[in-house]
């Protein structure tokens, strides 16, 4: 196929869906639409689309959202809200696909939806200006503040190497559902943040970590709490400058996306979407090894979609 | 005819004054735009008299309103806008509950003493000093007592109703962890209040008409306001009533007199007096001084020239020793201290000297500061500058894109900035430490200067075994604090920033558009 080609298609095909989407009666929304899967993926990408009609397909790929929430079950979703930034700057996890996980949550039939991050930059306007809030109002979901000592717990790791103890925000506690929703990015410290990485914003007192051994403890809190869906926004990444970014300049356009209940899979996934050798990123080889996840994407059962 | 109306009239606007002032300070979820703030604060007269001196502009002409209206009806501004005055009607309406004090009295003025103070305060800021402005402005006082003691159980407050209203799933009162616990921020306010609360409790406006430099000077301009209250003798049965509930204890009841320059315009007695003999007048063709006054006149005279010299010549000397006293912050000794020279003051601020000559302590920036960044100074500017606010990187670091103090310093301290020319104000420069580096003396990863950095001042290079070490750029550092802020090491730090002492222009970092074809496969 050649890449013109494909672009044609991919574009029809996104068009395609964006309208069907668009008429579709709501009850409808998120059922039907595609041959029926068996649901039984390990991972599932998806690339060429838009960052809700991607997880549209995907969701519906790995099973639909009914299978990891029951009726009237507590879901917490953590984006990467980190940064006081647009979402052109592709610092924050995509809005657009954060209100989608909700609306699919609600569909599922969710009680409540939780999402909150604890942020780098001045959480309100982190907030406001990667749009996340706006579109968490606008899917039904609350949002919550992670900016206060007094909403984390401390919890015991007792496997844990470097890491034996964190405070953890009390959501990720209390909530039945939990969905990790990171953004593919550069780091200038840990290589690249994806999957598990994006756990350090559940926990209060990141310092701890930088001081001792950062990779040890990303992958000792790994052991601590799986998220039960991981979905990795690369449909804007930031390929330089991160985590937080300087300018648009440093993001490119990848429109891909990860979905995965396994975080060392999605992690070395989006390691090769990135360019970059999983086995370089120490966290990524450590939870390899501990058996947090499997980083042999060779034994999975991948499906690969194109829309 | 009665002008009762008028106390209730003073009432409700200070109310109005007094409760949007105060909630500015407690204003946690933003809900009064920077505008409003201005708005609210733009007749306090102290900030806004520095503002027109600053920027000689009619945007900060409060103070000329309120001069113009004390030279028409008195001092207002002292009942009915001064949130410190109105503050201390609560304190003397509680001290009337716990019978404190139930009848005020006739006081002879201190005119001396109010005057060499005026003076003082005057002189020593045309010096360049502002400590007395920091410790005796009214506005400011309230603004550090607000700040410093209201804000904190504000806070408590909010996360009682917060953690309460959680359970019922809202979340829309978020939880606030409580500032840092600065004891010279909190001692003075404190120390304030007890004064306040026995001066105010036992003597009224004893504050107001002995040691305020804005109720001295409007006190003057006072005198010869336009309309005031006057006794109809006819009527008065002399029954006292007025007097004692006079708490500028400025009515002579034996020969029936106001001294108008201490009458703050709250006019209780035109309300307690039955005989309607006091009456709200024009002094239009009257003639206004007495002997007595003029003597009084003298004598304030001679004594304010005095208390000019001795302003002159004490203040020459604190702001030389103000300057000099901007010391490094580590005391303590180490393998390998951080060495800073100045202290970091806010952007806009345009540099120490100016900042530190301008600022009257208020710590509206330090309680509307959204991270936190702005606390009160102790002794980082010197002794001279002890309270006013400064960039405190231990607490917090700014925010790239906020330019929130800027937009509402009510004193011109902190000069207004757009958001474009506050991201290449540098107010300070990046040090690095790489011997206190945790990638350097443990060899683990950690980024964290670099993660935070808005610019890439400081950025991650290849070391060894695959590590990426802190490299800076000075050039375009803006002073932050974001690395200094993130960097895990203790007690001193790998990376910081020494202020410049006169804040400069950062160069703008330099990108390149990056090349990227979307790929036809996934790569796995």
């Amino acid at each position: 196929m050649q890449r013109r080609d494909f672009i044609k298609k991919g574009l029809g095909a996104g068009i395609a869906a964006g309208t069907v989407l668009a008429i579709s009666p709501a009850n409808k929304l998120f059922a039907g639409k595609y041959p029926v899967s068996d649901g039984d993926y390990d991972l599932v990408a998806v690339k060429g689309g838009e960052p809700d009609t991607m997880f549209d397909r995907g969701i519906e790929e790995l099973g639909g959202m009914r299978k990891f929430i029951k009726q009237g079950q507590t879901v917490v979703v953590k984006p990467n809200i980190g940064w006081d930034a647009t979402p052109e700057r592709g610092a924050n996890t995509n809005p657009i696909l954060v209100k989608r996980i909700i609306e699919h949550c609600f569909n599922a039939g969710a009680g409540k939806v939780y999402v909150f991050d604890n942020t780098c930059n001045e959480w309100t306007k982190c907030y406001t200006n990667s749009g996340i809030e706006q579109a968490v109002k606008e899917a039904g979901g609350t949002m919550v503040s992670g900016k206060s000592e007094s909403y984390y717990k401390e919890v015991q790791i007792p496997w844990g190497k470097s890491l034996q103890k964190a405070k953890v925000h009390e959501l990720i506690l209390s909530s039945d559902v939990f969905i990790n929703v990171p953004v593919l990015k550069n780091h200038g410290g840990a290589g690249i943040t994806v999957t598990m990485k994006n756990l350090m914003g559940i926990v209060w007192d990141r310092r701890f970590w930088h001081a001792n051994d950062l990779h040890q403890c990303i992958a000792d809190f790994a052991m601590y709490r799986k998220p039960d869906l991981n979905v990795v926004d690369a449909y804007r990444v930031m390929k330089r400058n991160g985590p937080r970014g300087v300018s648009v300049d440093d993001v490119v356009l990848m429109r891909s996306q990860i979905i995965s209940t396994d975080m060392v899979a999605s992690d070395v996934a989006a390691c090769k979407l990135f360019g970059t050798d999983p086995q370089s990123v120490k966290h990524i080889r450590i939870a390899g090894e501990t058996g947090v996840g499997n980083p042999n994407l060779e034994t999975l059962k991948i499906s690969r979609i194109s829309v | 005819m009665t002008y009762k109306w008028l106390k209730w009239t003073r009432v409700v606007i200070a109310l109005v004054f007094f409760l949007l002032t105060t909630f500015i300070f407690i204003d946690f979820h933003d809900l009064l735009n920077e505008n409003k703030v201005s708005q609210i604060l733009w007749f306090q007269f102290t900030p806004s008299l520095i503002k027109f001196i600053v920027l000689l502009s009619l945007s900060a002409s409060g103070f000329i309103v309120i001069l113009v209206l004390t030279a028409l009806f008195g001092r207002i501004y002292c009942s009915a806008v001064c949130p410190l005055g109105i503050f201390q009607d609560f304190i003397i309406r509680i001290g009337k509950l716990f019978r404190l004090r139930k009848r005020f009295k006739y006081r002879p003025p201190s005119n001396i003493l109010r005057n060499i103070i005026l003076t003082l305060v005057i002189v020593s800021v045309f010096t360049g000093s502002i400590l007395l402005v920091n410790f005796l402005d009214p506005y400011s006082l309230y603004g550090k007592m607000a700040n410093g003691l209201l804000r904190p159980a504000a806070i408590w407050i909010n996360n009682f109703i917060a953690v309460s209203l959680e359970k019922l799933g809202i979340f829309y009162f978020f939880r606030i962890d409580l500032p840092p616990l600065y004891l010279v921020a909190i001692l003075f306010p404190v120390i304030i209040i007890i004064v306040l609360m026995i001066m105010a409790g036992k003597y009224g406006r004893l504050y107001c008409n002995t040691i305020c430099p804005v109720g001295t000077l409007l006190g003057w301009i006072s005198k010869i306001s336009l309309f005031r209250i006057v006794y109809d003798t006819s009527k008065c049965t002399k029954c006292g009533k007025c007097y004692f509930v006079c708490k500028s204890e400025c009515i002579n009841i034996k020969d029936l007199t106001i001294d108008y320059s201490r009458c703050v315009a709250c006019y209780n007695c035109l309300t307690v007096c039955e005989e309607s003999a006091i009456d709200y007048k024009t002094t239009w063709k009257r003639n206004l001084s007495s002997n007595n006054e003029y003597s009084r006149g003298r004598r304030g005279f001679i004594s304010a020239v005095l208390g000019g010299i001795a302003a002159f010549a004490w203040s020459k000397e604190s702001f030389a020793l103000g300057r000099k006293d901007v010391k490094p912050l580590n005391k303590k000794p180490t393998t390998i201290p951080e060495v800073r020279h100045y202290p970091v003051s806010p952007p806009g601020s345009l540099g120490i000297n100016h900042f530190t000559s301008l600022c009257t302590a208020c710590h509206l920036c330090v309680s509307q500061c959204p991270t936190g960044v702005l606390q009160p100074s102790s002794d980082q500017y010197g002794w001279n500058g002890i309270l006013q606010p400064f960039m405190d990187y231990n607490n917090n670091y700014c925010n790239y894109e906020c330019v929130k103090c800027s937009n509402i310093c009510p004193t011109g301290a902190i000069l207004s900035l757009t958001e474009e020319a506050k991201k290449r104000v540098q107010t300070g420069k990046v040090v690095l430490e790489i011997r206190n580096c945790v990638v350097y003396t443990e060899n683990t990863a950690c980024g964290s200067c670099s993660e935070h950095c808005p610019t890439q001042a400081v950025r991650m290079v290849p070391y060894k075994n695959g590590l990426t070490i802190p490299e800076i750029d000075s050039t375009i550092c803006v002073g932050c604090g974001a690395c200094e802020y993130a960097c895990p090491v203790r007690p001193f730090k790998a990376i910081y920033v020494d202020g410049n002492p006169i804040h400069e222009i950062a160069k703008e970092p330099q990108t390149e558009k990056l090349d990227y074809v979307e790929p036809e496969e996934f790569p796995f």
